[in-house]
């Protein structure tokens, strides 16, 4: 048997979303043209961005499809930078590579201040208050965090920022489909989300943009999502983006206590086995879907490399260009311990698993922890 | 031994010998796993890691072959075992030998305890040597290829680790590995063999010490007429015999280096290429290993650096670390931080760190 309980990185697209896609396939044109078949396009997409935006409490002016959560991210941080003289912009130490990166970039040209995670797995919203200048155009942070779960006090920090001009960027990709997001509730004045990590396609995801606020195009050509991004639009992935988030929003309380159950299934097998670990963050301010674990006994590098041979596949960290896992920046920021960060393994779960699998991948674990300590 | 039930993780390093003694060893039935070893940590001009293109090579060439393919860091054991012998080598004078570090250290320690924790039953690896596993014993052997022979730089291992090891490709010329290569068209088949160094690769080398050694820059002076030649650019720079590099032409030359004085940083040269200061006929060695028994006074052949002629010597045993080798006629550039490499015909006894070289009975201090 083999197991993927790698969720978080991507999930198979669901075929039911697929194959109602094919069927749209003959609305082929291009929504750009006058014609008739032009029409049609343009039609089916207004149709499939009214979807979207309701998903999340939007409105569908609101929405920039692009590529994927890297591009919106992109935009929205560039987009953000391109239009002020000096900013000074907040991001934290956590970010997914699209946000933290793209930071880091700018850092040599702006200021960015990076905020540091707790051992819980948080960062602190008077952190965030602390660092907050006069010139601060832009907070950027991620609503769950996609190596430990860890659910962030966006709503504090929106709190914390009504009363400042700095606009709130949040990256609510590991979020939809596990707990409710709502742009409104959430305060939020941009919003990224992304296709294939809710059983949608790769290569599509958006940025959900306030209304009344500018952005800078980071691609530019025709006068394509509101000249904010241009690009001949993809209608048939913008349609099975549509069907992913209805069915995930839809869904969302039966999946995630599913993987909930699952989670939980999972810590208690490992307990009842007694292979030494522990959670990372605080177990109780996490989404349903993700949970990563301390093995003291291994390097994950190790531990990855004998769990695929014994075909479960899990990840850790980042994966370097030749293949050896760098040490999570993220564990790395919560514990300042390189050697945990080392030894740290994320499972993610999707209520597509059966609990003979949880049984699997712990029956795997342990099998490789006794021949570690024999 | 049945292949089937014999998991073999092959050193993987996307060259072309590693590809195809992974191809033979899944031919021959094994279950085969190739990794890919990271052992230094390397960005070029545009920030990519060097190792990526050996990897995607590694990945290309297992995707062929239809065989598992996996990576590993091993970057803190190579710094600490490996590369930092190699500074303190230069940093006292001698002329270190890093392949033979990581051998025995990487390859056949970090790299195999990591693939025996995996389930492996062997590792093997592209080099040219072959290994016979006999009666709880092992022999090596040179590889048939004598040009390419190995067991130079793998002299340091020990039967623990020998048992654990395959070397398919001791008993193939290059040029066969080559034309196996082409038949099986694999990605690799027309790669370039690495050259030097593995961590400093295509870079120029004095550039690349500079950038962890301080270059110390001092006079340059003729052995036999004490005339100064001008200066050198740092002792370091220099290994015993070295015609290249020295930067003095003209005039009487060609020279070559026959000594380094550490207490006055001078570089001592001479102006023939078998000047007699080049000659010794003993050194001592430590870090003595031998595979198989070498008996005091044993009368067998020896290499002082890689690809050299072997020359015939008598091995005295001075205690369990260290051996006098004395040569039966005298050998010219033997030189201090390199390895004695023993054989027995094909057979490869074992080896040690030269430490001190003799005229006779007169140290050659200046060798280095």
């Amino acid at each position: 048997m083999s197991v993927y309980v790698d969720y978080a990185s991507t999930t198979p697209f669901d075929r039911e979303i697929l194959n109602e896609v094919m069927d749209s396939a003959d609305v082929f044109g291009n929504p750009s043209s006058i014609h008739r078949p032009g029409k049609d396009a343009k039609a089916a997409l207004q149709k499939h961005r009214t979807h979207i935006s309701q998903k999340i409490n939007a409105k569908p002016k609101e929405i920039i499809i692009t590529s994927g959560a890297t591009e919106a991210n992109n935009l929205a941080i560039r987009g953000t930078a391109d239009r002020h003289e000096r900013p000074h912009m907040i991001t934290t130490d956590i970010e997914h590579a699209s946000v933290r990166t793209t930071y880091q970039n700018l850092s040599e040209a702006f200021e960015v201040t990076f905020l540091k995670a707790s051992e819980n797995g948080l960062i602190d919203a008077d952190d965030l208050k602390n660092s907050l200048r006069s010139n601060t155009v832009l907070v950027s942070i991620m609503l769950v965090n996609n190596e430990t779960g860890s659910i962030q006090p966006v709503f504090e920090i929106a709190e914390i920022l009504k009363d400042h001009q700095a606009l709130l960027h949040v990256d609510a990709v590991q979020a939809f489909g596990h707990m409710e997001v709502d742009v409104q509730k959430l305060g939020a004045d941009m919003l990224t989300l992304s296709g294939h990590k809710i059983y949608g396609p790769k290569g599509i995801g958006l940025l959900y943009l306030r209304e009344g606020i500018k952005l800078s195009a980071q691609l530019t050509g025709g006068s394509h999502e509101l000249s904010r991004r241009a690009g001949t639009e993809n209608v048939m992935w913008v349609h099975a983006l549509a069907l992913a988030m209805e069915k995930a929003a839809d869904e969302r309380a039966q999946r995630s206590l599913k993987e909930m159950q699952l989670k939980e299934r999972f810590l208690n097998e490992l307990t009842a086995k007694k292979i030494p670990f522990e959670v990372n963050g605080d177990l109780n301010q996490q989404a349903s879907h993700i949970t990563n674990i301390y093995f003291p006994w291994s390097e994950a590098e190790f531990l990855l490399t004998a769990l695929d041979m014994a075909g479960i596949f899990v990840s850790a960290g980042s994966a370097c260009n030749a293949g050896t896992v760098q040490p999570s920046h993220v564990i790395q920021s919560m514990y300042e311990d390189e050697e945990r960060a080392l030894c740290s393994v994320r499972f993610s779960f999707s209520y597509l698993m059966e609990e003979d699998e949880v049984t699997e991948i712990v029956s795997q674990l342990d099998a490789i922890y006794k021949r570690l300590s024999k | 031994m049945d292949p089937s039930q014999t998991t073999v993780v092959v050193g993987m390093s996307g060259g072309v010998d590693s590809s195809v003694t992974a191809q033979l060893l899944k031919e021959q039935g094994y279950n085969v796993i190739g990794i890919f070893m990271k052992n230094w940590d390397d960005t070029d001009e545009f920030g990519v890691c060097t190792a990526t293109e050996d990897y995607e090579d590694v990945r290309l060439v297992a995707e062929q072959i239809g065989i598992p393919y996996y990576s590993v860091n091993f970057e803190k054991e190579y710094y600490d075992r490996v590369f930092k012998y190699f500074l303190e080598e230069y940093e006292k004078g001698r002329t270190p030998n890093p392949d033979v570090m990581c051998n025995k250290e990487i390859k056949f320690k970090a790299f195999l305890d990591h693939a025996m924790k995996l389930g492996a039953d062997y590792v093997a690896t592209g080099h040219y040597a072959r290994v016979s596993h006999e009666d709880g014993s092992v022999t090596m052997m040179r590889g048939v290829d004598n040009n390419k022979d190995q067991t130079y730089f793998l002299n340091q291992l020990s039967q623990e680790q020998l048992s654990k090891v395959m070397f398919p490709l001791g008993h193939l010329e290059k040029s066969e590995v080559r034309a196996l290569a082409n038949d099986y068209d694999l990605a690799t088949k027309d790669k370039k063999d690495s050259t030097g160094i593995c961590f400093i690769g295509e870079r120029d080398f004095k550039e690349f010490l500079s950038g962890y050694l301080p270059a110390n820059p001092g006079r340059m002076i003729n052995l036999d007429t004490g005339e100064d030649m001008g200066s050198h650019d740092g002792l370091m720079y220099y290994t015993i015999g070295q015609r290249q590099g020295l930067g003095i032409g003209g005039e009487g030359g060609p020279y070559f280096v026959a000594g380094k004085n550490l207490a006055t940083n001078e570089l001592y040269v001479v102006s023939q290429y078998e000047n007699e200061s080049l000659y010794s006929t003993k050194l001592t060695a430590s870090d003595v290993n031998f595979i198989n028994d070498v008996e005091d006074g044993r009368h067998c052949t020896a290499k002082f650096r890689y690809r050299q002629q072997d020359v015939p010597v008598t091995v005295l045993r001075i205690d369990d670390d260290t051996i006098e080798v004395v040569f039966d006629a005298p050998a010219r550039a033997v030189t201090p931080g390199q390895a004695v490499v023993l054989y027995d015909g094909d057979v490869c006894l074992g080896g040690a760190t030269i430490d001190t070289v003799y005229n006779e009975e007169k140290v050659l201090e200046y060798l280095g």
